[in-house]
C-alpha cells in the first residue's frame, strides 16, 4: 500500500513518474524489455517487432482520435504511405534506414494534411469521411501507380543497416523497434504536459469554448493530424524494413479499422491504453488463427473462416468496449492498480 | 475613454431577430450588468463580443480598436475573458489543467517544443504552474480539489474553476454569463465576493449577465436592461429599478403601478 | 458522342440507386445525428437475404422482396434498439465508431454464412436490354433505376404529406420541440433507422442484381459518402440530386480515364470528387452550416 504522497516542489508534482515505487517498477520493465530478446524464441521476437510497430501507429492514432476527438478511417493508408516512401527511398535513392524513418513520417504527414486538411475547417465528422476518402484514394494509388510502387507485386527491400550493422533478423531489429517505440511514446506523453496537449483535449470535449479560450481550432487540429500521420509513417517505415516487402494488400480499410479497435479496446485518450490495445489487437489474430487450427481436425474448412472471423471479432470488440467499457483496458488496469494501492483498505 | 464599446449591434438567425440596434459602453474598472427576461438576447451580446456570433450590423470596439470582424480565437489574446452559462469546462481534465488552459493564448510552446518538452516548454509550464497556483488557486480557495477531474466536482465548485480558467486568460475585461445561477445563498455570497475582489484588487472591468437582482443591486456600477433584443434602459442600478418600462417588462402592466421590482425577481 | 450519351445514360441509371441509398443515409443522419458507417453492409445483407429467400427457399420474386424489406426494417430496428439505445448520452464519435464496428461484424458474418464467392440472383426481370438508338441499357440496370426512382418518390411523398413523415421531419429538425409536441421521439428514431435500413437494403438488392452478390458489396456503399457530402449532409433533396450527379461523374470518369489507369477509376473518382468538394464547397450543394448554441 502506498501512502504519504507528498511533493514539495511544483517540478516534482508535475513529473510523469512521481514516486520511487513507480520509478522502480519502470526500471524493472525496462530491464525486462532488454533481456526479453535473449530469452525469447524467434516466433515471439517476430511478434514483438510487429507489436512495436503497432504501438507506434496506435499511439499516433490515439493522439488524433482519443485525445483530440477526430476519427480517422485512413490510418492504414498513412502507414502504407510511410512504408512505400521508405521502400522507394531505399531502393531508388539508397538512403540509409535511419534517414528514412523521419522522412517516411514527413511524407505521410504531408499527404495526410493535403487530403485531410480542408475538412479541418469544419466541425463534426468531416475528417472521418475525408480520411475514408484518403484510404480509398491511396489504395488506388498503391495499386495503379506501377512505376513508383511496383503495382500488385510491390517492392522488395534489402535488409536495413545502421552504422554498418546489418539488421537482418528479428533479434537485431528488436532493439531498433524498441528505441523507436520509447521515443514515440515519450514524445506523445510530453505533448500532454504542455498547452498543445491541453488544446487537443479541449477541442475534443467542447470545441466551441476552446475557440473562445484562444485556441486556433484549425491549426491545432492540423497539429494533431500531422503528428498522428507522422507516427503512422514512421510505423510504416519500421514495418517495411522489418518484413522487407510491401504490397498494396497490406493496407486495406479493414486494417484502419483494426487500428481504431486498438485504441478503443485499449482506452481512448490514454497513451498506456494505446499500448495495451496495440498488444491486444496484434496478438488477437494469432490467437484466432491458433484456435481455428485446433478445430481443423474436426472441421477441415476451419482456416477459411479466419478472415471473416477476424472481422466479426474486431467489430464485436469495438462495439462491446464502446458500450460497456469506453475507457478500455487502461481503465481496467487503473482499477486493478487502485485496488492494490489501497490494499488492505477499501477506500 | 471606454474599454468596450458596442455600437448599433444587430443580429438575426434565419427569420429571428435576436438583437436590434443595441449600443452601450463600458468604462475601465466598472462592473456593468446586463439583465432582462430569458430570450432577451443577453448571451447573444456576449457571444458577439467573444466572436462566436457574427453580427449583421454594428460595431464592437475594444480599447478603441474595431474587433467586429476579428477571428474568435484571437480575441482571447487581446484580453477578453469569458465564463459560460452552461459550464463549459473540459471533463477530460483536472481542475488545474482546465485553469492552465485559460492561459493558452499567452503561452508560446509549439508542436516541436512540446514533443521534446525538456527545455523551453518545461520552463514555460513550471512558470505557469507557479503563477496559477499562487494567483488563482489560492485566491479562489480551491487547493483541495485542483487535481480532481472537473466532472466529479459539485456545481458551485465547477463555476469557481471556470472563473479560475477565465482569470488565467489574463483578461482586461471579464464577460461572465450567469455566474451565480443555480447556487445556494452561501455559494452566491462567495462568488459575489470573488467578483468584487477581482474588480477591486485588479481594477478588472466586468460585464455580468445575471438574474439574481440582489447580486446585481449589490455589486454593479451600472445596469443595461434588454428585452426582445432591444435596449430598454441603462443607468445606475437604483435608477433602472424604478424605470417604468423595465417594471412593465418584468411584472406586466398591473403590478407596475406598485413601484419597483422585488429584489428576488428572476 | 455516342460514348458520351451511353455513359450519361448509364450514369443516370446507377445514380438513381445511389440517390435511394443516400436518401436513407441522410434520413438517419438528420433524425439522429448519427453517421451510419454500416450503410454498405446493410446493402450487402439485404442482397444476401434476397438471394437466400429466392434461391435457398425458392420463393418467387415478389414475396422474397417483401420478406427482405421486413427483415431490413427489423435489422434497422434491432440496431437502434439493442445497440444505439445504450449509447445515448455518449459523444457522437463513440456512436459513429459503433457503426464502424457494426459494419465489420456484418461483413464477417456474411462471409461466414454465405462464403466469399460471387452469387447471382436468378432472373427476376426480362432479359432484353433497353435500346434507344445506339444507347444500350442493361435490363437489370434499367429496372433497378425505375424501382429506385419509384421508391424515392414514394418516400418523398410520405415525408411531405403523411403524418408519420411529418413527425420524422419534425424530430430531425428539433428533438426537444417535437418531444413537447407529443411526438414519440424514440419511436421516430427507430422508424428512421428502419427506413434507412430499408432504403439501403433495396439499393443492395438492385446493385446485387446488376453485379452479383458478395461480401465486399458493402464497399459500394462507401461511395454514398461522397454522394451525401456533395448533396449536403443534412439535405434530403441534395442527397437525391447528388446521387444522380455522382452516378454520371463516376461513369464518365471510368469511361474516359480507365485506359490510362488500367481500370478502377470508377471506384476512386467519387472520392476524388469528395476531396475537391471539401476544399471548395464543404457543406455541399444544399447543406447548411449548423448554428450552435453556446
Amino acid at each position: 500500500m502506498r501512502i504519504g504522497d507528498f511533493k514539495d516542489s511544483y517540478v516534482a508534482d508535475e513529473a510523469v513518474f512521481k514516486t520511487p515505487t513507480v520509478r522502480f517498477w519502470l526500471g524493472i520493465l525496462f530491464v525486462a524489455l532488454l533481456i526479453f530478446p535473449f530469452v525469447a524464441g524467434n516466433y515471439w521476437l517476430y511478434m514483438a517487432n510487429l507489436v512495436g510497430v503497432a504501438i507506434v501507429a496506435a499511439v499516433g492514432l490515439n493522439i488524433l482520435t482519443g485525445f483530440a476527438g477526430q476519427i480517422s478511417l485512413g490510418h492504414a493508408a498513412f502507414v502504407g504511405i510511410g512504408a512505400y516512401t521508405a521502400a522507394i527511398l531505399t531502393t531508388r535513392l539508397g538512403l540509409p534506414f535511419l534517414l528514412c524513418l523521419p522522412l517516411s513520417g514527413l511524407s505521410a504527414a504531408f499527404f495526410g494534411l493535403i487530403v485531410g486538411g480542408p475538412s479541418m475547417r469544419m466541425k463534426g465528422l468531416y475528417l472521418c469521411i475525408a480520411t475514408l476518402a484518403a484510404q480509398v484514394i491511396f489504395e488506388f494509388i498503391f495499386v495503379h501507380w506501377e512505376s513508383m510502387t511496383g503495382g500488385i507485386r510491390g517492392i522488395n527491400l534489402p535488409a536495413p543497416s545502421i552504422l554498418g550493422v546489418s539488421l537482418d533478423n528479428e533479434f537485431k531489429f528488436y532493439f531498433v523497434t524498441l528505441a523507436v517505440v520509447v521515443i514515440c511514446v515519450t514524445a506523445a506523453r510530453n505533448i500532454f504536459r504542455t498547452r498543445v496537449g491541453r488544446a487537443f483535449i479541449a477541442i475534443r470535449d467542447r470545441d466551441i469554448s476552446a475557440e473562445l479560450m484562444g485556441i486556433n481550432l484549425f491549426r491545432f487540429k492540423m497539429y494533431a493530424f500531422g503528428i498522428s500521420s507522422f507516427m503512422a509513417g514512421v510505423a510504416g517505415c519500421l514495418w517495411v524494413n522489418f518484413l522487407r516487402t510491401v504490397t498494396p494488400e497490406h493496407f486495406p480499410l479493414m486494417e484502419s479499422i483494426r487500428y481504431l479497435a486498438m485504441i478503443i479496446v485499449g482506452g481512448l485518450g490514454s497513451i498506456l491504453g494505446a499500448i495495451f490495445g496495440a498488444i491486444f489487437m496484434t496478438l488477437m489474430p494469432e490467437i484466432l488463427k491458433n484456435t481455428l487450427g485446433l478445430l481443423v481436425d474436426a472441421f477441415p474448412q476451419a482456416m477459411g473462416y479466419l478472415f471473416p472471423l477476424q472481422q466479426v471479432v474486431f467489430g464485436l470488440l469495438i462495439v462491446v468496449f464502446l458500450v460497456f467499457e469506453p475507457h478500455g483496458l487502461a481503465e481496467m488496469w487503473r482499477r486493478l492498480k487502485d485496488y492494490f494501492r489501497l490494499w488492505p483498505f477499501e477506500y | 475613454m471606454s474599454l468596450l464599446a458596442v455600437k448599433n449591434l444587430s443580429l438575426s438567425f434565419g427569420g429571428l431577430q435576436v438583437l436590434s440596434d443595441v449600443s452601450f459602453e463600458v468604462v475601465p474598472g466598472e462592473v456593468f450588468a446586463i439583465i432582462g427576461p430569458n430570450g432577451a438576447g443577453k448571451t447573444s451580446i456576449l457571444n458577439s463580443i467573444s466572436g462566436f456570433y457574427h453580427p449583421d450590423e454594428g460595431q464592437i470596439l475594444f480599447e478603441e480598436q474595431d474587433i467586429t470582424r476579428l477571428a474568435a480565437h484571437r480575441r482571447a489574446a487581446l484580453g477578453i475573458g469569458r465564463t459560460f452559462q452552461n459550464i463549459a469546462l473540459y471533463r477530460g481534465m483536472s481542475a488545474l489543467d482546465n485553469i492552465k488552459l485559460g492561459a493558452h493564448s499567452h503561452l508560446k510552446s509549439g508542436l516541436l517544443a512540446s514533443l521534446y518538452y525538456w527545455g523551453p516548454a518545461h520552463r514555460e509550464e513550471m512558470a505557469l504552474r507557479r503563477k496559477v497556483e499562487e494567483e488563482i488557486i489560492e485566491f479562489l480557495e480551491i487547493e483541495a480539489i485542483r487535481k480532481l477531474p472537473v466532472g466529479s466536482l459539485a456545481y458551485g465548485l465547477q463555476k469557481r474553476v471556470e472563473l479560475g480558467r477565465a482569470l488565467a486568460m489574463r483578461p482586461k475585461i471579464l464577460l461572465m454569463d450567469e455566474p451565480v445561477t443555480g447556487m445556494n445563498a452561501e455559494e452566491t455570497e462567495d462568488m459575489a465576493r470573488f467578483i468584487l475582489d477581482i474588480n477591486e484588487e485588479h481594477n478588472m472591468t466586468i460585464v455580468l449577465i445575471e438574474h439574481d437582482m440582489k447580486v446585481i443591486m449589490d455589486i454593479s456600477d451600472r445596469v443595461l436592461v434588454l428585452n426582445f433584443g432591444q435596449k430598454l434602459a441603462e443607468g445606475k442600478p437604483q435608477d433602472v429599478q424604478q424605470h417604468p418600462e423595465v417594471i412593465k417588462a418584468y411584472l406586466g402592466e398591473k403590478k407596475a403601478r406598485d413601484g419597483h421590482i422585488p429584489s428576488a425577481a428572476r | 458522342m455516342d460514348i458520351f450519351l451511353q455513359l450519361l445514360v448509364s450514369g443516370i441509371a446507377v445514380g438513381g440507386v445511389y440517390a435511394l441509398i443516400a436518401l436513407g443515409f441522410v434520413l438517419i443522419y438528420k433524425a439522429t445525428s448519427i453517421i451510419n458507417f454500416a450503410t454498405g453492409e446493410f446493402m450487402m445483407i439485404g442482397a444476401y437475404f434476397f438471394y437466400t429467400f429466392m434461391v435457398y427457399m425458392g420463393l418467387p420474386a415478389i414475396p422474397a422482396f417483401i420478406g427482405v424489406m421486413a427483415c431490413a426494417a427489423l435489422l434497422g430496428f434491432a440496431v437502434e434498439r439493442l445497440v444505439l439505445r445504450h449509447m445515448l448520452g455518449q459523444p457522437t464519435i463513440s456512436i459513429v465508431m459503433v457503426t464502424i464496428g457494426l459494419s465489420s461484424i456484418l461483413m464477417g458474418i456474411a462471409e461466414m454464412l454465405w462464403g466469399s464467392d460471387f452469387r447471382s440472383f436468378p432472373a427476376i426481370v426480362p432479359r432484353a436490354p433497353l435500346i434507344v438508338g445506339d444507347i444500350v441499357v442493361r435490363s437489370n440496370l434499367f429496372y433497378g433505376f425505375v424501382l429506385a426512382v419509384v421508391v424515392v418518390i414514394v418516400f418523398a411523398l410520405l415525408f411531405k404529406y403523411a403524418k408519420v413523415g411529418i413527425a420524422m421531419r419534425a424530430t430531425a429538425a428539433d428533438q426537444s420541440a417535437s418531444f413537447s409536441m407529443g411526438i414519440n421521439v424514440k419511436a421516430m428514431f427507430t422508424l428512421s433507422w428502419a427506413f434507412g435500413a430499408v432504403a439501403a437494403t433495396l439499393g443492395g438488392i438492385i446493385i446485387g442484381n446488376i453485379g452479383g452478390v458478395h461480401p465486399t458489396l458493402g464497399h459500394i456503399g462507401l461511395k454514398i459518402f461522397p454522394v451525401v457530402i456533395l448533396g449536403g449532409l443534412d439535405s434530403i433533396g441534395g442527397a437525391v440530386l447528388a446521387g444522380f450527379i455522382m452516378g454520371i461523374i463516376e461513369n464518365m470518369a471510368g469511361g474516359y480515364l480507365d485506359p490510362y489507369f488500367q481500370g478502377g477509376v470508377k471506384d476512386v473518382a467519387p472520392f476524388v470528387v469528395l476531396v475537391l468538394i471539401l476544399l471548395i464547397k464543404p457543406y455541399g450543394l444544399f447543406g447548411k452550416e449548423e448554428i450552435e448554441r453556446l
